[in-house]
């Protein structure tokens, strides 16, 4: 459904500051799928995601969702097909709009948007129900400002608008990166139910090695603007900290080390 | 000087009202949009030049302050144009419309320096025949705060209203977060546009009444615009708080005005040479605008998050 093909992106290109941060990147997914991204830092994971969403253009190859072509579409065009969530818990919410107005405009991404009320009775219910099911005590807090909430309320928020307007990819940037273990926690698990409710395709990047291999039916790990391992399947399964340690040693070149990837 | 104060009062109310359709555009922008747009440093003027062009011609006042508006608002649209499609700073392309416009203000005005129209033709003088009043005095500045009066509570009622639409919305999470507005699939280009095309529509609008009420509209009547707008804002901010109800601070937007003139009437009184009276403005501003910084530094220990705290 997902189909990347020979994806270049190049910035400051011509200038000193030239860099090559996607070398031909090729990638297929299919419906359904839930695909963790690890890989050391400038290595490219958010470079890949944030030219699937068209935060930048790219200088070559080719971006495809479910037969429609998104390599030159505008961002706020791609909204309709593909929704994510940030790994600053600030980004993905306004802070200052309540949680139900936060919730309306998302439930209205990709759609037509009119001089109607912005939002009705019908939807405060829904809202109410699926909020109700996070068990996070929001569903009667509907006014408050999303601003006074904690990183990962705001953070189970935005998990919740980008499921919302029915998408057909989920991008997820080390969306647990900024929280607290257990809140992380909390977190993956909502990501987990949410993807599989709503049967959404995934991409998530995560610095946590265990979580890689915990969740999700394929795995990449990118090096140097390149895809340099995937697996899934039983693969996938199998998989180990020490096998992908060592996996990740020999492409990159060097040992494991400081911040890069966390074992978790 | 006390007296000196009442006799000023009408006047200074009439002010107040007029320019609080002014305030009330740059809160759009300012506090709504989180854009600070200059713009309307020429817009106000063009505005007035327009409507007292076409009235002095004998139009329609009521449709020479229409057509006003929308010559404001196509001000807005191109300051709009220069931030969004040509990627020029949002300062900057305030203050190249602005100076532009001077320049079109006086084609407008037919290289003259300042036109008038007969006191008659302007709306002031059609109510005030209406009525049976006169078109000077007491009389003149009554009518204004009812002409005003009635048109802010219209404008409060459709801003009200408007953002609390789905665009409404979409300009709102726009000022607020723009990469979470782009992430929900806002075209934040145009939420930009339609509001700086309200925000200097109602500069417009503005000016156009102001011209009304001097019978007469010259390319200087908006010189220091955004700086009297800002300070109607903040002080607005300040006498009704963040926490209010949108339209509570709507109308905190239009005391702020009022208040901003009644200090301005109060610093003439004492003998303050009007000279000074930009100085005053601008720190008028700044201790408006230090006032929260200073409680939160003084009497909370809440720190100031990273977030940005408008609308």
């Amino acid at each position: 459904m997902l189909e990347i093909s020979n994806l270049h992106v190049i910035f400051n290109k011509g200038t000193v500051n030239e860099k090559h941060a996607l070398k031909g990147v090729d990638l297929k997914l299919e419906e359904g799928d839930f695909v963790t991204v690890i890989g050391g830092n400038g290595a490219g994971k958010s470079t890949l995601l944030n030219s699937i969403a068209g935060t930048f253009p790219v200088e070559s190859g080719s971006i495809v969702l479910d037969g429609v072509e998104l390599t030159k579409m505008p961002d706020y065009k791609r909204a309709k097909y593909v929704s994510r969530v940030f790994q600053d818990p600030l980004i993905g919410t306004a802070g200052n709009m309540s949680i139900e107005e936060n919730l309306a405009l998302a439930a209205r991404r990709g759609k037509r948007r009119t001089l109607r009320w912005y939002t009705n009775n019908e939807e405060r219910a829904k809202f109410k129900e699926l909020l109700a099911e996070f068990d996070l005590g929001l569903e009667d807090r509907m006014m408050q400002k999303v601003g006074t909430l904690s990183g990962g309320q705001r953070q189970a928020i935005t998990l919740l608008m980008a499921s919302l307007a029915s998408p057909k990819l989920l991008l997820l940037d080390e969306h647990t990166a900024a929280l607290d273990p257990k809140t992380a926690k909390k977190v993956l698990a909502l990501t987990e139910k949410i993807a599989k409710d709503n049967n959404l395709t995934v991409l998530m990047i995560t610095h946590n090695m265990s979580d890689a291999i915990k969740y999700g039916n394929k795995l990449i790990m990118m090096n140097e603007g390149k895809i340099a391992f995937s697996c899934e399947g039983e693969e996938k399964v199998d998989l180990t900290i020490p096998f992908l340690m060592e996996k990740f040693e020999k492409t990159v070149g060097e040992a494991l080390g400081g911040d890069k990837l966390l074992l978790g | 000087m006390f007296q000196g104060l009442i006799n000023a009062l009408p006047g200074g109310i009439s002010q107040g009202l007029m320019w609080a359709i002014l305030a009330l555009g740059v809160y759009v922008t300012y506090k709504i949009l989180d854009f600070a747009d200059l713009t309307v440093d020429g817009s106000l003027a063009t505005g007035g030049c327009v409507a007292i062009v076409l009235t002095a011609a004998k139009v329609h006042p009521i449709l020479a302050i229409i057509v006003a508006f929308f010559a404001g608002a196509l001000a807005g649209i191109i300051t709009a144009l220069l931030n969004t499609k040509l990627k020029i700073p949002a300062i900057l392309s305030g203050i190249l419309t602005m100076s532009a416009l001077f320049s079109i203000n006086k084609i407008i005005l037919g290289k003259r320096a300042n036109v008038s129209a007969s006191p008659k033709l302007t709306i002031i003088g059609r109510l005030a025949n209406l009525f049976g009043m006169s078109s000077s005095g007491l009389d003149r500045n009554i009518l204004t705060i009812g002409l005003c009066v009635i048109l802010l509570a219209g404008i409060i009622a459709f801003l009200y209203w408007f953002f609390g639409t789905e665009w409404g919305s979409s300009i709102r999470a726009t000022g607020n977060n723009q990469t979470m507005a782009t992430a929900q699939g806002i075209n934040t280009d145009r939420a930009k546009i339609i509001a700086l095309a309200m925000s200097n529509g109602l500069a417009a609008l503005s000016g156009a009444v102001i011209s009304q009420y001097q019978f007469s509209g010259d390319v200087n009547m908006a010189s220091g615009t955004i700086v009297i707008g800002l300070a109607s804002v903040v002080i607005g901010q300040l006498v009704v708080g963040e926490r209010g109800s949108f339209w509570v601070r709507l109308v905190g937007v239009v005391l702020g005005s009022l208040i901003y003139r009644l200090i301005f009437a109060l610093a003439v009184q004492i003998g303050l040479d009007p000279d000074n009276l930009k100085l005053i403005s601008s720190i008028i501003i700044v201790i408006a605008l230090c006032i929260p910084t200073i409680k939160q530094k003084f009497f909370s220990n809440h720190k100031v998050g990273g977030e940005k705290n408008n609308a």
